[in-house]
């Protein structure tokens, strides 16, 4: 059989697994309660709610899917329509350190396909891949609005700017 | 010309976020006063001034509020636009991280004047996380005096802001895309008419400004309209924020009066390109933005300049590249991005982005075929055009027009390094390559 694209939606591993129980923690429940009070609607909370369950679950699994679907009304096949437009969520579990190297124009004139080539090289990973210690996913991203600092790298949340190969080096070992 | 700092005065200061440098530099005077004006005066004030919209398409901002029916059967929200997500701009998240109760008080008198509903929405790219929780924090100190909240300097308006996270979507920072997004759905832009004026977000008359452009109401409130005009050029008022950057010495935002040359603002204050190298070419105005040659950098930029060169201001993202970029990599790479961003929603920008950026890819890595060329300017004109307006408007948003702007640009300007690689195979001698093609691949 031919192998399945890793995003097909009927993958067997994009169903939830009826075994797994996913549920925010209290603190959680409380931060999605208070996003409800700021929409008119419970379904524009449908972003910042994913948000919050990639912040606890790190990625959105066809659980998580389900459950975020059924707290705000909505069905799973809405709920990861707007999954896989958007480029933030994770569809896929990714390492500790998600590390994203913009190489749109700006950052690319400053050698970002360098910096890029380098850290997959470094890691041992193909871009997009996760290295095998779940330590770091290497992606490439679009334009981060940092182009004045290129090249840029962003760690998870965090902006890296004004980058070379040694300076990622020096990252990647503080990473650790 | 000299830099100017207004939108930029407090930047430089320690803790320039904090509700209490604001306070010291005057801040919040302008709110306090507009509140107590009439909504009209203060929308004709801003007519007076002819703020023009910051984001990209330039479009006069009290003629915007104006547009917004009294009377909706549904509430009118503000949206603040802090998507920037235009390769080569940075000029918001500047503001946000470091000004951001200018933003603010331009809200709370946006609000006010177009007669806002009690919640208005920050819309901003989910990347700017760190400006996110900077807004965070500057939203909870304006609650705490009473800038936000029920009845606003104890005046009968009430206003609360909200920050809505984006979640990576250039396409989000088009305004209905953006509308969509906010109400929770694919970013998707609308079938305009109705514009968002009529029916925006959840159903209701709907004002969406950039960052910049909100940020430039307290100044006008405060100073006058005179004042602002006094900035540029008549119909291109104000300061303005320019964001350089690309192969140049000293990048970075620049506050000038509207309608510094490029020459002027590269060379000038910019430091030129690297020793040794020659200016090539330069983006005047984002990713979307036409390119201009070595040759056509004395024009000022401004809305209307740049657009007579057939170009655009745009958001003020000027792109330096030096004669050390090859044009086609840089073309290819801009290509991909509007492939990778275009929502799918329309056929012509869906396919032709791709088209575009596979064609681009051949050329660049010596596979181009004798009629690529034709083939780029046949499959431009079909998904559209930011230049000649009889082949725009094939789909529903500038996304793709925009999309064809560096391409089909680059392509008429430096033909000769197009037919270079198609006949030699290569990069013209002297240009390097940044992508590795054994790489390439996998990129």
């Amino acid at each position: 059989m031919a192998e399945l694209h890793p995003d097909n939606p009927y993958a067997p591993d994009r169903f939830p697994d009826p075994k797994s129980h996913v549920e925010f923690p209290p603190e959680a429940r409380q931060r999605f309660e208070h996003i409800l009070t700021r929409y008119p609607n419970s379904e524009a909370a449908l972003l910042p709610t994913l948000h919050l369950a990639q912040e606890v679950w790190g990625w959105i699994s066809p659980e998580v899917v389900h459950y975020v679907g059924s707290l705000l009304d909505l069905s799973p096949a809405t709920v990861f329509g707007v999954v896989s437009f958007y480029n933030m969520y994770n569809q896929r579990p990714v390492g500790k350190y998600h590390v994203q190297v913009c190489t749109n124009l700006s950052c690319m004139v400053n050698r970002a396909y360098d910096i890029y080539d380098h850290v997959c090289a470094k890691l041992g990973v193909n871009p997009g891949a996760t290295t095998p210690d779940g330590r770091y996913t290497v992606t490439e991203v679009e334009c981060l609005g940092s182009c004045g600092t290129a090249p840029v790298v962003q760690v998870n949340n965090d902006y890296h700017e004004n980058m070379d190969v040694q300076k990622v080096d020096a990252l990647l070992q503080r990473l650790k | 010309m000299e830099p100017i700092r207004i939108l930029t005065a407090n930047i430089d200061k320690p803790n320039s976020a904090s509700i209490d440098v604001y306070l010291g530099a005057g801040g919040y005077k302008a709110a306090e006063k507009a509140l107590t004006m009439k909504p009209e005066e203060i929308t004709q004030l801003v007519k007076d001034s002819e703020l023009r919209g910051r984001g990209g398409a330039g479009f006069p901002t009290g003629a915007k509020w104006s547009f917004v029916p009294k009377n909706a059967p549904k509430p009118t929200y503000l949206l603040c636009n802090a998507d920037e997500s235009e390769p080569g701009t940075f000029k918001d998240r500047l503001l946000i991280e470091r000004n951001p109760h200018l933003l603010i008080e331009g809200m709370i008198i946006a609000a006010y004047a177009i007669g806002s509903c009690p919640m208005s929405y920050i819309y901003i790219r989910g990347e700017f996380h760190y400006g996110s929780t900077v807004l965070e924090a500057a939203l909870a100190e304006a609650r705490q005096r009473g800038y936000l909240g029920k009845h606003v300097f104890g005046s009968g308006f009430d206003l609360d802001i909200t920050v809505a996270r984006g979640a990576g979507a250039y396409i989000c920072g088009e305004e209905t895309g953006l509308i969509e997004s906010l109400e929770g759905h694919r970013g998707q832009p609308r079938v305009k008419p109705p514009f968002p004026a009529i029916i925006g977000v959840f159903g209701g008359p709907t004002v969406v400004q950039n960052v910049e452009t909100l940020a430039c109401v307290p100044l006008i409130v405060n100073n006058g309209a005179d004042w602002f005009k006094s900035f540029g050029t008549p119909k291109n008022t104000g300061p303005k924020l320019y964001c350089v950057s690309g192969t140049v010495r000293k990048p970075g935002v620049y506050e000038f009066p509207m309608g510094i040359t490029i020459r002027e603002l590269i060379f000038d204050h910019c430091g030129g390109v690297p020793e040794g190298r020659k200016l090539k070419a330069v983006i005047p105005g984002g990713a979307s933005a036409p390119m201009l040659t070595a040759d056509e950098i004395d024009i000022p930029l401004n809305f209307d300049a740049l657009m007579k060169a057939g170009s655009m201001l745009g958001s003020a993202g000027i792109i330096v590249l030096d004669d050390s970029v090859c044009l086609v990599e840089a073309a290819w790479r801009l290509a991909k991005f509007f492939a990778h961003e275009s929502c799918g929603q329309c056929t012509p920008c869906r396919e032709g982005t791709n088209w575009m950026e596979t064609i681009l890819d051949r050329i660049e890595r010596g596979g181009g075929r004798p009629g690529d060329v034709d083939n780029l300017y046949d499959i431009a004109s079909n998904i559209g055009s930011v230049v000649d307006l009889k082949d725009s408007g094939k789909s529903l948003c500038a996304l793709g027009d925009a999309a064809t702007g560096p391409v089909m640009s680059s392509v008429r300007k430096f033909r000769d390094e197009y037919q270079y690689h198609i006949e030699h195979k290569s990069c013209l001698p002297g240009t390097r390559r940044n992508r590795r093609l054994d790489m390439a691949a996998a990129h």
